[in-house]
């Protein structure tokens, strides 16, 4: 009898937790939904306002234009002296050799640092920890000096050849963690089967990398294509501009009433990184985890 | 000798590329920069050198030079607290057992690549318009909200919310620091009838110390060197009244408007400099409130 009823009361308060924690995690749920919202609101407003017509986009919060002025994207594309066309184009040129560079070269130097032995390898280990920290303001009016006197000014060379040369230091670190990851087996096992390094690292190593080379080429990406400072000092000329600085050039049109055209363009921007971080969502989140940056 | 470049060689020749950038593209522009810091040079005439003259015009008669200390000062200690909060709070919340976390995770971590990108800074510029989208919400319930961008004393705080925007990378983080910590402290807490508050200051901040402080340094450093979001939104200049004009936006005005190089060069070698010395403070201090997993035996 007095069993029965202690197990009716633990029962109860069983029922009781459960409630509390549904309700609990109910509430929690109603806080990151109108959370998302208020995070995403600003990229919904974007999106609606590069559809409304000109009279319709400020002092108005609604997601939904009276009428779809697909002309904002037409019209914007050839809106600037040279069209949206050229501006793409050189972007697709810098970004994908800049991604080819940073894989061959961050991936060299992080195989040296993650697997082989040499004198001073510490030391130069330090050295390269010691660059992520180093503000490119710093470095920028040498460099500048030095690639004008190279005749390499308004060309794509102080953009792509930098990369090539390692001269991002976060993808060395984010290789480096992954491939020290790797089972240490592998390569003696290779060595003593009369493997040279360079072998294991084009045979062992880079296949087994294929996650990691693939979030530093996402990143690298999408850094390359949102690029500012860079592109800003070395381009001069509106023919090489790349669709940042072309994006730019709408603000000095303020006030003739283009807010719609270069919306459309802003939202034409971003829709490549869009569709990269869908696709490609995993990579990108393990890449931050692992090497805990940016 | 010969044993030496047997031995060493794989090595050094996978290193070759990073060699040639380390000493072309960091070391020897630091170097160059330094000696830069102490010339006049226009990028006509040959540099001229003038000893400390631009440190001491810096530090005595440029009152820019602290107006973009005093900028970027109170951007980095608003922003940076700002964003690491949001970054911790919400990791808590999506670390206990949601099965649609990942959902969530992608739309927090979203603004955090699209933050630095042009696009975002034009959106910016006109949310925070007198007539924008963000004072449309306030008249809501009844506030009349400032210029924002156009008044000086708001126009920060539109990049300090874009920052918090931003808070994506440091969530992640922290979502994978969460993960490292026992859950049978937490449910042994809740046995002794813990609060929620002193589990999360005796339990949760101490174990994720590493993390935080990790995720502060980096994030310090960032703000330091934020540029393209200010200088779309400052239309170049740090207006309005320089209430924007950020450190690197001064340095590169002077640098490439003026072409003043030796100043700007000095400009960049005390940014390095600041950035060194709160790296230097926070490894410094990290021992006292830091403490790693297999420190305690």
């Amino acid at each position: 009898m007095q069993v029965d009823e202690a197990a009716r009361v633990a029962h109860e308060l069983r029922l009781a937790r459960d409630k509390r924690e549904r309700n609990a995690r109910l509430l929690k749920h109603v806080f990151l939904i109108a959370m998302s919202c208020v995070m995403l609101y600003p990229l919904f407003w974007l999106l609606a306002s590069s559809f409304k017509p000109e009279n319709e986009i400020f002092g108005n919060l609604g997601l939904w234009p009276s009428e779809w002025r697909i002309e904002n994207y037409t019209e914007g594309w050839y809106a600037l002296p040279k069209s949206f066309t050229v501006f793409y184009v050189n972007s697709a040129i810098v970004t994908v050799l800049s991604v080819i560079g940073n894989l061959i070269s961050c991936s060299f130097a992080a195989y040296a640092f993650a697997r082989l032995k040499f004198t001073g390898k510490t030391l130069f280990f330090a050295l390269m920890m010691m660059t992520l920290m180093i503000p490119y303001h710093v470095v920028l009016i040498p460099q500048y000096v030095q690639f004008l006197a190279l005749g390499w000014v308004d060309t794509y060379l102080p953009l792509v050849v930098p990369r090539f040369l390692a001269s991002d230091a976060f993808f060395i670190f984010l290789m480096v963690q992954f491939f020290r990851q790797l089972p240490r087996e592998l390569d003696e096992a290779a060595m003593i089967d009369g493997c040279s390094p360079y072998k294991i690292y084009w045979a062992i190593i880079l296949p087994l990398s294929l996650p990691a080379m693939g979030t530093a080429a996402i990143f690298s990406l999408i850094w390359v294509w949102e690029d500012f400072l860079a592109p800003l000092i070395y381009l001069n000329d509106i023919k090489s501009y790349t669709v940042p600085l072309a994006l730019r050039l709408f603000l000095d049109q303020e006030g003739q009433s283009v807010f719609g055209q270069m919306f459309a363009m802003s939202v034409l921007s971003l829709v490549p990184v869009v569709i990269f971080f869908v696709l490609f969502q995993k990579l990108i989140v393990r890449g931050i985890a692992t090497s805990g940056m940016k | 000798m010969r044993r030496f470049f047997v031995r060493n060689a794989p090595g050094y020749v996978f290193l070759t590329p990073w060699f040639i950038g380390f000493f072309l593209l960091a070391l020897g522009p630091i170097l160059a920069s330094l000696y830069l810091s102490f010339t006049r040079y226009d990028m006509v005439a040959s540099p001229r050198w003038v000893g400390l003259d631009n440190f001491e015009y810096m530090f005595t008669r440029d009152r820019r030079f602290w107006k973009s200390l005093e900028v970027t000062f109170a951007y980095v200690a608003l922003s940076v607290p700002a964003r690491l909060a949001m970054a911790l709070g919400v990791a808590m919340l999506l670390d206990k057992g949601l099965r649609t976390i990942s959902l969530y995770r992608a739309i927090f971590y979203l603004p955090s690549l699209l933050g630095a990108s042009i696009a975002i800074a034009i959106l910016w510029r006109q949310l925070f318009t007198a007539d924008g989208v963000v004072n449309q919400v306030l008249a809501l319930v009844g506030i009349q909200g400032p210029g924002w961008i156009t008044d000086p004393d708001t126009s920060l705080y539109t990049l300090v919310i874009l920052a918090m925007w931003q808070f994506g990378s440091p969530m992640l983080i922290f979502l994978a620091g969460l993960r490292g910590i026992p859950k049978d402290l937490y449910e042994a807490a809740e046995i002794d009838g813990t609060r929620p508050w002193r589990r999360f200051t005796r339990i949760t901040l101490p174990l994720l110390a590493p993390v935080i402080f990790f995720n502060l340094v980096l994030q310090t450093i960032e703000a330091f060197k934020t540029f393209s979001s200010a200088f779309i939104i400052s239309n170049g200049t740090g207006a309005p009244a320089d209430s924007l004009l950020f450190y690197t936006i001064y340095l590169f005005n002077e640098a490439f408007k003026f072409f003043r190089m030796g100043y700007a060069s000095a400009l960049a070698w005390v940014l390095l400099v600041i950035i060194a010395v709160f790296t230097a403070i926070a490894f410094f201090t990290s021992r006292y409130w830091v403490h790693y997993e297999n420190d305690r035996d």
